[in-house]
């Protein structure tokens, strides 16, 4: 269901819940042109809400679910504690946090990441405490491949709320119940009792992409001569999985400061020296080409294989910061022609 | 007046194809056209067709020194590391130098990573590479569909319509304070030398040093805050070549891996120092960092300090050694430091 607000009530609301709530939503820098996600302050910038700039912002939202880093757990390490080297739970507050102005991309990353991160409790903890108000897309950029990959420039898949353009002004819908739950102790306008709208039930068809590389044989694509000219530009930093929304691969370490200590977990990536090196000092991934190769078989064949859809929203982030221009979409044609 | 870049990337090819075709090289490092405006590929050529679409233009900004210790790896014949190495001549690589990456080259000739008698170098003068996010800053974000450039100016369309830029305006901020335009070591020279030359190399730097010390370190904190640790930065960097990098470590592991500040800006003074004495200001830690951070002004800032105590600028010539791999019993040590007054023996 869906409620007609203008301008104003939409940042009077807004301005209601930075008093109660973390928001955060889209901001331009004005020097340097950059979308970044910020945290709302009492200063808002109403234009910024109002007319979001097209596209996605620089990082994902996925650091909201997955924190850079997150303690998981905290312990001590003094002789004389009886606890000593007991792990406890860390204790963090986790109050509501909204998101803002969420591009469908980013929010359907959401929805991917929670099938991988089904059980896992710090994910979906943040996942509980998270209300997402998303934006369609009134313009693409060139970067963008959402189309393609399964999503759409109007699609709400991982959305709570959603603040659509009509012909006359602004509107707002709920998505689910937590939505509706949220609008109720948070009313917009004439917002009261207003409940989910019906979401399509049993599953959305795939893309045909997903539905082509689960049919591939995994070992002709894994095989595949490209990749050795793909890897071959690479400089396997992380700017493609750490700014990607749907790259999840995290590791753990324990840090200690005095008699104190902490376990945390933060982010890795395929691309990394560290990730999937063993104990022994093996890595089945220790060459560039091992490496980029499962970034993209994982994306594109090993989640489809488990789970359905394919591991990426086609937000673009990838293609125009990869600092060797390594483009994602004529990796998937040249996987699609397997 | 340099060649216009249309005219060296015909140069370039035909010289690529040559020598592959004469067999002089096995492989030629260059770039090929990216897929979107202002980029492009660092790109291998095996084949006299493949060089046909190695490219040159404003926004060659990967410095091409950090492929040539794996490339001419590659075209070594496959061994086991308790093989002896290979006797004999080993194929060659054909690889183009600006004036900093030709001196890359010579520091990796100085630390023994690549060998010069299996390079062929073609030096090209360079006029300044256009920074992709000054471009971005100057048209307030707005995305570029197209992009062309002409001699001194870039004309910029997209759904906005069309803006033209001073070509310089855009130029990167280590270009525009660029000593060495010119290839310092190279086999051919495929253009004219270049005649431009920085008046004030370190006006960054000196800006950063008038600041009093909270003020730098408010500068400090603040300029590497949206850091999210990709490492694009050093791996983007010739010299960075150590197999296990400090921070990659983790027994005994001497840096936290996630972005607790103290952690993000030790790794990042810690790499400059490493490079200190080495660094030819290349800037492609700067051009390739995807949040904009300008990662280079801790090494220039190391550079300062070299050529004003030592005398000494990175990779100007294979026979004089780098100032921080030479030791005499004779060496000035007049160190003093300010905090617990130790004094260092003068001689
Ligand atoms: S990829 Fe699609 S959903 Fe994401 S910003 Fe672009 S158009 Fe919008
Ligand atoms: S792989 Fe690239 S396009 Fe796909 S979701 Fe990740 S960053 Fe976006
Ligand atoms: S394996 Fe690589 S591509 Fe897949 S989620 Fe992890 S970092 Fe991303
Ligand atoms: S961003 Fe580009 S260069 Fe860096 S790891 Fe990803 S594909 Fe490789
Ligand atoms: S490239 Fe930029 S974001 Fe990445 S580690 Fe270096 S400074 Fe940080």
């Amino acid at each position: 269901m869906k409620i007609r607000i203008n301008d104003h009530q939409l940042i009077q609301w807004i301005q209601g819940l930075i008093t109660k709530f973390q928001v955060f939503y889209p901001l331009q820098d004005a020097n340097s042109g950059v979308v970044h996600i910020q945290k709302a302050t009492g200063s808002l910038n109403s234009d910024a809400i109002l007319k979001p700039v097209s596209g996605v912002p620089k990082t994902s939202i996925k650091t909201f679910f997955m924190p850079q880093p997150e303690v998981i757990a905290r312990f001590s390490i003094a002789a004389q504690d009886a606890e000593a080297f007991v792990l406890k739970e860390p204790g963090t507050a986790l109050q509501t946090q909204v998101l803002l102005n969420i591009r469908p991309c980013d929010a359907r990353s959401v929805a991917l990441n929670s099938m991988p991160y089904a059980e896992d409790p710090y994910f979906q903890k943040m996942l509980k405490r998270t209300v997402i108000i998303g934006r369609p897309c009134d313009e693409t950029c060139s970067t963008c491949f959402c189309e393609l990959v399964g999503g759409s420039p109007h699609g709400t898949e991982g959305m709570d709320l959603v603040i659509l353009k009509t012909e006359d002004g602004l509107a707002l819908e709920v998505l689910t119940q937590k939505g509706a739950d949220f609008l109720k102790q948070n009313p917009c306008a004439e917002s009261a009792g207003l409940q989910p709208t019906p979401q399509q039930q049993g599953g959305q068809e795939l893309p045909i992409v997903a539905r082509e590389m689960q049919k591939k044989d995994l070992l002709a694509l894994y095989n595949a001569s490209f990749w050795p000219q793909i890897a071959e530009a690479c400089i396997n930093c992380g700017a493609c999985t750490f700014l990607c929304p749907t790259c999840y691969c995290f590791d753990i370490q324990d840090e200690v400061a005095g008699t104190k200590g902490v376990r945390l977990r933060y982010w890795d990536s395929c691309m990394f020296p560290l990730f999937t090196l063993h104990a022994s000092g093996h890595n089945p991934r220790g060459q560039k080409v091992q490496r980029v190769r499962n970034r993209f078989m994982h994306k594109f064949k090993y989640f489809p294989d488990r789970f359905g859809p394919v591991s990426c929203v086609g937000c673009g982030r990838c293609v125009k910061d990869c600092p060797v221009n390594i483009d994602i979409r004529e990796v998937i044609s040249l996987m699609q022609a397997v | 007046m340099t060649v216009k870049h249309a005219e060296l990337t015909q140069e370039i090819q035909r010289q690529a194809k040559e020598l592959l075709a004469s067999g002089e090289v096995a492989a030629f490092l260059g770039f090929s056209a990216g897929s979107l405006p202002m980029t492009t590929r660092p790109f291998v050529a095996r084949t006299p067709q493949e060089a046909e679409r190695l490219v040159w233009n404003s926004f060659c900004t990967v410095n091409l020194a950090n492929y040539l210790p794996a490339l001419l790896k590659s075209l070594e014949p496959p061994r086991s590391p308790k093989d002896p190495p290979p006797t004999g001549p080993l194929p060659k690589v054909g690889v183009l130098a600006t004036g900093c990456w030709s001196r890359n080259i010579v520091v990796q000739i100085q630390e023994n990573q690549v060998d010069r008698s299996r390079l062929v170098i073609l030096g090209v003068p360079s006029r300044g590479m256009v920074d992709r996010k000054k471009v971005l800053a100057a048209l307030q974000g707005k995305e570029v569909l197209e992009a062309q450039e002409d001699d001194h100016s870039l004309r910029l369309k997209g759904k906005w319509g069309e803006t033209e830029l001073s070509r310089w305006a855009v130029v990167r901020d280590n270009c525009q304070s660029c000593r060495h335009p010119n290839p310092v070591l190279f086999d051919r020279l495929l253009d004219a030398a270049s005649e431009r030359q920085a008046q004030a190399p370190f006006s960054q730097i000196e800006a950063i040093e008038a600041m009093s010390s909270d003020e730098r370190w408010q500068w400090f904190q603040q300029a590497f805050a949206s850091c999210i640790r990709c490492y694009a930065c050093r791996n983007a960097c010739p010299l960075c070549y150590c197999s296990t990098c400090f921070v990659d470590d983790n027994r005994p592991q001497w840096v936290g891996k996630a972005l607790n500040a103290p952690d993000v800006l030790t790794f990042h003074i810690l790499r400059a120092f490493h490079c200190a004495g080495r660094c030819t200001d290349c800037g492609a830690c700067e051009s390739v960092c995807p949040m904009g951070i300008k990662v280079r002004l801790l090494t220039q800032k190391l550079s300062k300090d070299i050529l004003t105590l030592f005398g000494a600028e990175a990779g100007m010539d294979v026979s004089v050694p780098p100032p921080f791999t030479t030791y005499a019993p004779s060496d000035q040590n007049p160190f003093e430091c300010d905090t617990c007054s130790s004094k260092g023996k003068k001689e």
